[in-house]
């Protein structure tokens, strides 16, 4: 089977389109993240997006409108945390991911059951994507592209020294803020295609890989950006010849990158 | 407000949550000003700096800040937090961002800010390193980055938080050095909070000792006979 083919399927079209997009503001959104050693607000937004998606089947809403709001109060919530002297940010995050998993998985277990629908929104699906999802990952990935391009040297400067940049006069909540709410709506777009427990990954690893390789900020904005699409896409290709979870094998992807960008920067030191 | 003066605090209170950490303080910062604030630890120091710099606003009292240095065009070098010494991002990255306070929405930096990022950095002689990757220089290179960052951002005044903290002793003694140089020859008033007394009254015109038992404001010399600083007079004289 070749590519032309795999493509000629509606479903892989629409799961290209659209992964390549989320992955694309994912692997942006990262690198702040990460830098600002907020990685676990990823995974705990994901675990959100995860019960407020359980939530809404119950409801019988669509699951987008519900989890959205929910999952960008939620972000609001888990960085007031991280940035707050007195509470441990750590446990704080961990504590909130594991009840709205928990609270997800009761609601489901009353309503539904544990269908196949819930092991996609667990470990995602290549099917999970509408032609209603995908044009609404289009409009919120390029809102996300736009106005990651228009704060740029503003995320960099916050990144860099919050102090430094408050003391100048910069808006650094409104950019927190900013940073929040692009994380979480990227975080709920990608997960039905990654699933919950496998989204924050794509956030993640892009970031940890460039860092490797690049010494500027931008150098490491753009690697981490073609890093993360180019994972996708193969990632993408793997599942689909060898039928295996899309998912699991972006971050399978993701991963091998990793330690080939951490052997070449080992042996770059040599 | 006099033409001269750049930050005015008047009977001011400064504290968090209602509790207050430093009362009664009257203190004007003119230009050209060399200013050390020094004291016990948990004293005060810091919760002033963000009075000055505007980051919090006083319980009581009022601050002024001159018109010059409206829009937070105050030079300002923090404290290093843990996560910037592995920060990926080449020395004029950093330094460009100190120019972002006159920056409206547009992406791209003017050449006129580039190139006052250029003479900033030849002003602290690392011009040679503006490509280099700010986690690879050493500790007193890393200070004299972000100095010159503070220094795009503002040309009248500097607030440094205890900016010799893990320096060695010849790089400790370049900055000072470097200070002194922005304070006499280009006339930038300088606020310092330091444990390093030595150093600091050999340079400060006038010493701020924020104590338990109250402030004490003047010059050097003053500063040695006060109550608040004899203690450190045989130690500073040996």
């Amino acid at each position: 089977m070749n590519i032309l083919q795999m493509f000629s399927y509606p479903f892989m079209q629409r799961a290209l389109i659209a992964g390549v997009l989320v992955s694309l503001c994912a692997a942006l959104l990262g690198v702040p993240l990460v830098l600002k050693r907020y990685s676990m607000i990823g995974d705990g937004l994901s675990h959100v997006s995860f019960g407020a998606l359980a939530i809404a089947v119950a409801l019988g809403v669509t699951p987008l409108y519900f989890s959205i709001p929910v999952v960008i109060l939620a972000a609001f919530f888990l960085l007031r945390m991280a940035s707050h002297p007195h509470w441990n940010s750590d446990a704080a995050i961990a504590a909130v991911s594991a009840s709205a998993l928990a609270i997800g998985i009761l609601v489901i277990s009353r309503t539904t059951g544990m269908t196949t629908d819930v092991d996609n929104y667990m470990f995602g699906s290549v099917l999970a994507m509408t032609k209603g999802d995908v044009a609404l990952s289009v409009i919120l990935s390029v809102t996300v592209l736009t106005l990651y391009l228009l704060f740029y040297h503003q995320i960099f400067a916050v990144t860099f020294d919050e102090s430094f940049s408050r003391a100048t006069g910069l808006k650094v909540d409104a950019c927190n803020t900013l940073l929040a709410i692009l994380t979480a709506l990227t975080i709920v777009l990608g997960m039905r295609m990654m699933g919950a427990m496998l989204i924050s990954s794509l956030v993640i690893f892009p970031a940890l890989t460039a860092m490797r390789l690049f010494k500027s900020f931008r150098g490491v904005i753009l690697c981490a950006a073609v890093t993360s699409v180019v994972c996708f896409c193969v990632g993408l290709t793997i599942s689909f010849g060898f039928s295996t979870p899309v998912g699991a094998t972006v971050v399978a992807a993701d991963l091998t990158v990793f330690l080939a960008a951490c052997l070449l920067a080992a042996l770059r030191r040599k | 407000m006099k033409d001269n003066e750049l930050i005015v605090c008047r009977d001011v209170s400064l504290g968090y949550e209602g509790k207050s950490v430093l009362t009664d303080l009257d203190l004007t910062i003119a230009k050209g000003d060399y200013l050390c604030v020094v004291g016990d630890n948990g004293s005060g120091k810091s919760t002033l700096m963000r009075g000055l710099l505007g980051l919090i606003q006083p319980q009581s009292g009022t601050i002024e800040h001159a018109p010059a240095l409206k829009h937070g065009a105050i030079g300002y070098l923090p404290q290093q937090t843990r996560a910037q010494r592995d920060f990926p991002a080449t020395v004029l990255e950093v330094v460009l961002s100190g120019c972002l306070n006159r920056q409206g929405l547009y992406f791209f930096y003017t050449p006129a800010q580039r190139s006052e990022a250029m003479m900033n950095l030849g002003k602290l002689g690392i011009l040679e390193l503006k490509d280099a990757c700010y986690r690879d220089l050493s500790g007193g290179q890393q200070q004299r980055v972000l100095l010159a960052r503070a220094l795009c951002a503002a040309s009248q005044l500097l607030i440094l938080d205890e900016p010799i903290t893990g320096l060695d002793p010849a790089a400790a003694q370049d900055l000072y050095k470097t200070l002194a140089y922005l304070n006499q020859k280009e006339g930038m008033a300088i606020v310092m909070v330091t444990h390093d007394l030595k150093a600091a009254l050999k340079s400060a015109r006038t010493v701020l000792h924020i104590g338990r038992k109250g402030l004490f404001t003047g010059t050097a010399s003053d500063y040695l006979a006060s109550p608040q600083g004899r203690r450190f007079r045989e130690e500073l004289e040996s």
